[in-house]
C-alpha cells in the first residue's frame, strides 16, 4: 500500500493531491503536461519535499512534514523509471542494472544483473553502452535496473513516451506483464489517457495540480465529472474478435454480444474505439435510417452535463459513452433507465489489434 | 541588359573571392606569429646542446622542483576544487554569484599583485602571518610557499571549468542514482564525476599549464632559490642573460610538456566525441 498526500506550490502550480495505491495495483495518473504528474512521483520518491505532506509505504512512513520525518531518496525503496530513462552513460547495460545491487560479492552482482537482462531479452547487449541502444532497449534496461533494487513501490514517468509508435505497442505489452508480475504498488503518470487505460487498473485524471476524478477507465469515460475529464478521456474502448466482412468492411463480434463494422482492417482480437461525440442516440424501437452501420441497444445509466453537452453513460453488453447536445437530450427525454439505440458510422470506428 | 547582369555576377564572384582570402591571410599571420618563437627555441640550439644544458645541476633542480610543486598544488586543487565546484553547480543560494566572482578573481589578477596579496595575507607580517608561523609552517622562501602561489593562481582555472562541467550533467542522472539507493556522496563519486570527466580533465589541464608556467607570484612570494623555490620559469629568467643555452633548453622542456598537456586534452575530448557517435 502506497499513500501519498502532498500540498505544495511549484512555480505557478498549486499541487494538492491525496492518493492511495494498493499492493499489486497500478494507479495511472493521466493529465496534460504541467499538471503536476511528475511532481507527485518526485514527492513519493523523496526527490521533492512538499510544503505539507505525508508519504507512507506499507508500515513505513517516508515523509511526514508535521512530525519532521523525511527519509532521503536512497533509503526509500522506490523503483523510479524516469521519462528519458536516465541510464548512466558511462556504464554498460550490465553495470547500469548492477548499480543498485549492493552488499553482495562482485560475481553475485554480475550474475543477478545478467539474469535480469536475460529476462528482458537483453542478454547479448550486456556490454553495450546506453547511447548505442535503441529506445525500446533503453526502456527495458531502465525497468530491469529498477527491479534490481527490489522496490517496495514502482514509479513510472511516461514510460512509453520516449518510444516511437512502432516500438510502443510491444513495449506497452511487456510493461503490462511486468506490472502484473510485481507485488509492489505501482504509480504511473502519462499524458495519454489510452496509455493510462491500458496500463492502469485505476486511472486518476489530474489537472492543475489536482486529481479531478479517479476510477476505472470505463467509469471515467462513461460518467466524467467535468468537461476536462470528458475531453481528456476521449474514446470509448470495446473489445471483440474481428474478421473480414462484406463490402471490404471488418466485422467485429463484441465480447458479451452485439457486433459492429469498421472501415479499418483487423483480424483476431481487437480493441474497438469510438469517440463519444461520434455516437448518435435514437429511441429504442425506431427503424434504422441514415448511413450509420453500427447499432447497439443500450440502457442509459448516467446523464452528466458537460458544458453545453451531455455525456451519457450507457449499459450495453460493454459499457459505452455518448456525447450529445443538451437540446437533443431534452428532446429525447433521456434519463437513467431510458432504453435507447446507440448508432455510429463504420468509418468512425477504429481498430487496434491486441 | 545581359551585359549588366554579367558584370554584376562577375563582381559578386570577385567579392566572394576577396573575403576568404582575407580570412586565410589573417590565419596565416596569426599562425606564423604564434608558432615562430616556439619553433625558434628548437632551431636555435641543437638537440645535443639541449641535452647538455639539461644535465647541469641547476637545471635538474629546477625541473624536479617544478614537478613536485606542480603535482602538490594539482592534488590540492583537485581534492578541494572538485567538491567546491560541485556545490556551486548543483545548489542555488543567496550570494552565489558573488561567491563565483570571488573564486574567479585570481584569473584576472596580475601575477605581481597575486604575489603581493599572498605576502599581505600569509607572509611574515601578513594578517595571518603569525598564525602560520605559530603552526610551524614556513611559506616565504620555502618550497611550501611555491605550492601556495601555484595553487592560488591556477585553481580558478580548474574550478571555473569544473562548475561548467558539473552544471552540464543531466540532473536526472543524480536523481536516478539517489532513487537506486546511492547517497549523494556516493552518487557524486560514481555518477557525477565520471559524467563530468571530459570537462574536469580540460579544467585540470588548464590549471596544470598555468601552474607549470607560474612566474610572478612565485617570485614575489617565495623568492628564487635554487632547489628550494626556483621553478623552471624562474630558472629560465635567472639564466637568460648569462647562460642562454640553458635557458633555451629549459624552455624547450616547458614547450614539450605544454604541448603534451594540450594534446592529451584533445585526445580525451576526441575519444569522448567518438564514443558519442551512434553506432
Amino acid at each position: 500500500m502506497l499513500r501519498v498526500e502532498a500540498r505544495t506550490h511549484l512555480g505557478g502550480l498549486a499541487l494538492d493531491v491525496s492518493l492511495e495505491v494498493r499492493a499489486g495495483e497500478c494507479l495511472a495518473l493521466a493529465g496534460p503536461s504541467g499538471a503536476g504528474k511528475t511532481s507527485v512521483l518526485r514527492v513519493a520518491s523523496g526527490l521533492l519535499r512538499p510544503e505539507r505532506g505525508r508519504v507512507e509505504c506499507g508500515k513505513e512512513t517516508w515523509l511526514d512534514t508535521e512530525a519532521g520525518i523525511d527519509v532521503p531518496p536512497e533509503r526509500r525503496r522506490c523503483g523510479y523509471v524516469f521519462q528519458e530513462y536516465a541510464l548512466f552513460p558511462h556504464l554498460t547495460a550490465l553495470q547500469n542494472v548492477a548499480y543498485p545491487l549492493r552488499g553482495v560479492s562482485r560475481s553475485e552482482r554480475r550474475r543477478s544483473a545478467q539474469e535480469l537482462l536475460e529476462r528482458f531479452g537483453l542478454g547479448p547487449l550486456a556490454d553495450a553502452r546506453p547511447r548505442t541502444l535503441s529506445g525500446g532497449e533503453r526502456q527495458r534496461v531502465a525497468v530491469a535496473r529498477v527491479l534490481a533494487r527490489r522496490p517496495d513501490v514502482l514509479l513510472l514517468d511516461e514510460p512509453l513516451s520516449a518510444l516511437d509508435a512502432r516500438t510502443r505497442a510491444g513495449a506497452a505489452r511487456e510493461l503490462e506483464a511486468v506490472l502484473r508480475g510485481v507485488e509492489a504498488p505501482a504509480l504511473l503518470v502519462t499524458h495519454d489517457f489510452a496509455e493510462a487505460a491500458q496500463l492502469g487498473d485505476r486511472v486518476g485524471v489530474i489537472d492543475a495540480g489536482r486529481v479531478m476524478q479517479e476510477g476505472t477507465p470505463t467509469e471515467l469515460a462513461a460518467a466524467p465529472r467535468s468537461a476536462f475529464v470528458a475531453d481528456f478521456t476521449g474514446g470509448v474502448v470495446l473489445t471483440g474478435d474481428a474478421r473480414g466482412g462484406p463490402n471490404g468492411l471488418t466485422h467485429v463480434e463484441l465480447d458479451g454480444g452485439g457486433a459492429v463494422a469498421s472501415t479499418d482492417r483487423g483480424e483476431g482480437r481487437v480493441a474497438v474505439s469510438v469517440y463519444p461525440w461520434e455516437i448518435t442516440i435514437e429511441p429504442e424501437d425506431e427503424a434504422p435510417h441514415g448511413s450509420a452501420q453500427n447499432r447497439l441497444r443500450a440502457e442509459v445509466m448516467s446523464v452528466t452535463i458537460v458544458g453545453n453537452r451531455v455525456r451519457l453513460g450507457l449499459a450495453a453488453p460493454q459499457p459505452l459513452a455518448a456525447e450529445i447536445t443538451r437540446a437533443s437530450a431534452e428532446a429525447l427525454d433521456l434519463r437513467p433507465g431510458a432504453r435507447v439505440t446507440a448508432t455510429w458510422k463504420a468509418a468512425a470506428t477504429r481498430l487496434v489489434t491486441i | 541588359m545581359k551585359g549588366a547582369a554579367e558584370v554584376r555576377s562577375g563582381r559578386a564572384a570577385r567579392r566572394a573571392g576577396w573575403f576568404p582570402a582575407v580570412l586565410v591571410l589573417a590565419l596565416a599571420a596569426a599562425l606564423t606569429f604564434l608558432t615562430l618563437p616556439i619553433v625558434a627555441i628548437f632551431v636555435d640550439s641543437s638537440p645535443a646542446q639541449l641535452l647538455d644544458a639539461l644535465g647541469e645541476q641547476g637545471a635538474l633542480d629546477a625541473l624536479w622542483l617544478s614537478l613536485r610543486t606542480t603535482a602538490a598544488s594539482m592534488a590540492i586543487i583537485l581534492v578541494v576544487g572538485t567538491p567546491a565546484a560541485y556545490l556551486l553547480a548543483t545548489r542555488s543560494f543567496r550570494g552565489k554569484a558573488a561567491v563565483v566572482t570571488l573564486v574567479e578573481l585570481p584569473l584576472v589578477l596580475p601575477p605581481a599583485v597575486a604575489g603581493i596579496a599572498l605576502l599581505a595575507a600569509v607572509g611574515p607580517s601578513g594578517i595571518l602571518g603569525g598564525a602560520v608561523e605559530a603552526a610551524g609552517i614556513e611559506l616565504t622562501l620555502a618550497t611550501a610557499g611555491v605550492v601556495v602561489a601555484l595553487t592560488f593562481v591556477a585553481s580558478p582555472f580548474y574550478v571555473r571549468q569544473a562548475v561548467a562541467a558539473f552544471a552540464s550533467v543531466d540532473r536526472t542522472l543524480l536523481d536516478a542514482s539517489r532513487t537506486l539507493g546511492a547517497s549523494e556522496a556516493r552518487s557524486f563519486l560514481r555518477v557525477m564525476i565520471p559524467s563530468a570527466m571530459p570537462g574536469l580533465a580540460a579544467g585540470a589541464a588548464l590549471a596544470l599549464g598555468r601552474a607549470l608556467g607560474e612566474f610572478g607570484a612565485t617570485l614575489m612570494f617565495a623568492g628564487s632559490f635554487q632547489g628550494i623555490t626556483q621553478t623552471v620559469p624562474l630558472a629560465i629568467y635567472d639564466r637568460f642573460s648569462t647562460e642562454f643555452d640553458s635557458a633555451l633548453a629549459l624552455s624547450a622542456v616547458l614547450v614539450a610538456v605544454s604541448a603534451a598537456i594540450l594534446l592529451s586534452v584533445k585526445l580525451v575530448q576526441g575519444s569522448e566525441a567518438l564514443g558519442g557517435a551512434p553506432s
